[in-house]
């Protein structure tokens, strides 16, 4: 099944002219026309692009705590067949990341399902409690070499304790990559507020109390000479306000979800909670400035914000439903819709965008490298021209809350190489 | 007609009318009877499933389903069911299997009933779901101002009081607009939703300026839990801006009527002096809300819709 040397033909890489690319002991090792290699295995990848293995900035593995929702093992899986090479893994576990010992056991769990690179994301504050810093440096040193922090689910809302936990992770040169959620503007809160939370009768998520923070916590990094990244930014006013922060030279950089560049709140109107998530599903005119900010930069990378959960935590009122939806298997595939499709992108610029820059915030090294001679062979390959609808049922993540369910998608990752090993072949998971 | 009556929404012109239609024909053939006793719905159950406390409700639709001879359980899950233990959708699963016609429907979570919807095959009928809808109390008010009145079309109501969380404004917005009626809204600004500006209706926020144009004034309870979360200053302070009293109710034009929901806050939104006057549907409203869910029931479950 896995051999030393692969040697994939007639490849596109960036969507650019075919060639051959000839995988060697976890590197490119040449690109071609016409390569020969006699103890390779061969992949006729005729009419296939070849990108850098995806990189995800915002993946809920559940494990530890919730393994009937999603575990390290099906969770790289799912990884894997979306394209993935490396996933961060959010710190919201049972018990929370938020000691060296949790973050350890999270990266070992990724070492041995591997599939993916599992990057543990340590908690900024003791239980995600907005109260005490973690021990944020115990976490850098042990062996999963945590780099990036957040209270994902949870605001950072005390600023006092923001502005602390920006500085203290220079040493390290970390980032705190912040949930922007102002706690006091969101009691109760069930989606976006607007014409439909009205209509609905739904507590309104005002787009306010994520700009609010966003706009904050960029003057906070600015004062203290800081990095900053926001989590899943949702609204055109949070675009607005990393990108006038982007121009006065602050650090900050920002992500956006998958879900966040397709769906709009009308999906609520069945009240059906596969669509409740958090921060909400927004206006078309949102998804609009989403686009057109990922387009143009402003916003640095696609996270999937994976958030697997039990059916019992979705097939009930709304209210009483966890937010969050699945997202690694069909991330590129929404990316392709929304961006490729649309001509807002083109393949270097959404390798960029969900490889490079990912890859870069994390500081991941081995990943989001290019196509080159010498790289280490982390790729995806992927069908352009298929279409597919969704199926809950055949998603690997032991989870069901796709939102994509019977909804019709481009592309299909065909296959997915770790370091020169295909953890995806034919589309099907190599364990 | 639709299956279900999850929203004031699922009820065109046509339907809404034949609704209030029927309710007249019902209370034409219970009117002087001794027995007000139907025979419309032997054999057939009506499950009255209320997962908060609201005994005015549930009370009117077990007479509503009693008065058309309908087998009546009542399933009172009081609190949330997850707090319960069964989920939603377990309960919904119990009652279907027992053969539920209809499941009247009560729950702190705006959009329940239309979860219920989709599993069960019976009709779900809303009997109030958090802070979206009640539409069958939209239905007797509806029915209340056309006996009173005469007509609904051209008829301009006042809605007062807390539309932000109140079930029973939104459905009467939705229906009044559907049958006519002219709808103006006046609260505090803090107590009106973010997306009103899309909604079929006139805002105010000065209740004097509105008294003299309303054929209707319906007045909305203020819940207790609103007082102390800054929606509005002090109790007297909403009283005195908002609230009905002696001197507000002459401004009114001489025909016109003043209604309540129920429960009231006598002395808060509403003086008892308006409530207990001529002006006043408040008594006439419970007993046209017996009337409204036999038609309903009937129609929904053993009525020729068409």
């Amino acid at each position: 099944m896995s051999s030393s040397a692969w040697l994939i033909r007639g490849v596109r890489p960036y969507g650019e002219d075919a060639v051959d690319l000839l995988l060697r002991d976890g590197a490119i090792a040449e690109i071609g026309t016409r390569l020969q290699a006699d103890d390779a295995e061969v992949l006729d990848a005729g009419g296939l692009i070849a990108l850098p293995g995806l990189v995800d900035l915002h993946t809920h593995l559940r494990e530890p705590g919730r393994e009937d929702a999603e575990t390290v093992q099906t969770g790289s899986r799912a990884a894997a067949l979306g394209g993935y090479t490396a996933v961060h893994a959010m710190a919201n576990t049972d018990p929370v990341a938020d000691t060296a010992g949790v973050v350890e056991q999270v990266w070992r769990l990724g070492r041995e399902a591997g599939l993916v690179d599992v990057a543990p994301v340590g908690a900024v504050t003791v239980g995600l409690a907005g109260a005490h810093l973690a021990e944020l440096g115990a976490m850098a040193d042990s062996p999963a070499r945590v780099r990036v922090f957040s209270d994902d689910g949870f605001c950072v809302a005390d600023p006092a304790l923001m502005r602390r936990a920006l500085e203290y992770v220079k040493a390290f040169d970390g980032v705190i990559a912040q949930h922007a959620e102002e706690p006091r503007l969101t009691q109760g809160a069930q989606m976006h507020e607007g014409e439909l939370s009205a209509r609905l009768g739904l507590a309104g998520w005002p787009s306010v109390a994520e700009e609010a923070i966003i706009a904050r916590d960029v003057l906070l990094a600015a004062h203290v000479g800081s990095r900053l990244h926001v989590c899943h930014v949702s609204t055109r006013g949070s675009v607005d306000i990393v990108g006038r922060a982007k121009a006065d030279g602050v650090a900050v950089t920002c992500e956006v979800t998958p879900h966040h560049l397709l769906l709009t709140d009308e999906c609520v109107t069945g009240y059906d909670p596969l669509f409740k998530v958090n921060p909400p599903l927004r206006t078309a005119e949102d998804v609009e400035a989403l686009r057109t900010g990922l387009a143009n930069g402003t916003i640095d990378a696609i996270a999937t914000d994976h958030a697997p959960h039990a059916m019992e935590d979705k097939e009930c009122e709304w209210a009483m439903a966890r937010p969050g939806m699945l997202g690694l298997e069909q991330a590129l595939s929404v990316a392709v819709e929304a961006m490729i499709e649309t001509g807002l992108l083109d393949w270097r610029e959404l390798a960029d965008r969900m490889s490079v820059r990912p890859a870069r915030i994390g500081q991941l090294d081995g990943h989001g490298q290019p196509i080159e001679v010498g790289r280490p062979a982390n790729l995806v390959l992927l069908d352009p021209d298929v279409r597919r609808v969704v199926n809950g049922a055949d998603l690997a993540s032991r989870a069901r809350n796709t939102p994509y369910a019977q909804r019709e998608l481009p592309a299909r990752v065909v296959a997915t190489f770790l370091r020169g090993r295909p953890t995806v072949l034919d589309a099907k998971a190599q364990l | 007609m639709k299956r279900h009556l999850l929203s004031a929404a699922d009820l065109d012109l046509g339907d809404a009318t034949l609704i209030l239609d029927t309710t007249t024909q019902i209370d034409a053939a219970l009117a002087g009877r001794e027995v007000k006793k139907l025979p419309t719905l032997r054999g057939r159950t009506v499950v009255n499933l209320f997962f908060e406390d609201s005994t005015r409700t549930r009370i009117s639709f077990e007479l509503a389903a009693k008065r058309l001879s309908a087998d009546v359980i009542n399933f009172a899950a009081k609190g949330s069911s997850v707090s319960k233990g069964e989920s939603l959708k377990d309960t919904a699963l119990t009652l279907e299997a027992m053969g539920a016609d209809a499941i009247v429907c009560r729950h702190s979570a705006s959009g329940a009933p239309h979860r219920l919807a989709e599993w069960v095959q019976g009709s779900v009928i809303n009997a109030g779901d958090g802070t979206h809808e009640h539409p069958t109390q939209a239905l007797l008010d509806a029915y209340t101002i056309r006996r009173r009145l005469g007509r609904l079309d051209g008829v301009r109501v006042t809605i007062v009081g807390d539309v932000l969380h109140s079930r029973v404004a939104r459905s009467n917005v939705v229906l009044l607009d559907t049958l006519g009626a002219q709808v103006t809204l006046v609260a505090p600004p803090t107590l009106l939703p973010v997306g009103v500006g899309s909604w079929p209706v006139e805002v105010s926020y000065d209740l004097d300026a509105v008294l003299a144009k309303a054929d209707v004034v319906m007045m909305l309870r203020v819940q207790q839990e609103r007082m102390n979360a800054s929606y509005f200053p002090s109790v007297r302070e909403y009283s005195r801006r908002y609230g009905l009293d002696a001197r507000r109710m002459a401004l009114l034009p001489e025909d016109a009527i003043v209604m309540h929901p129920g429960p009231m806050n006598r002395g808060m939104e509403i003086a008892a002096e308006v409530a207990d006057s001529v002006r006043s549907t408040i008594v006439e409203q419970v007993s046209n809300g017996l009337s409204v869910r036999m038609a309903v029931l009937y129609l929904l479950l053993g009525g020729d819709s068409k």
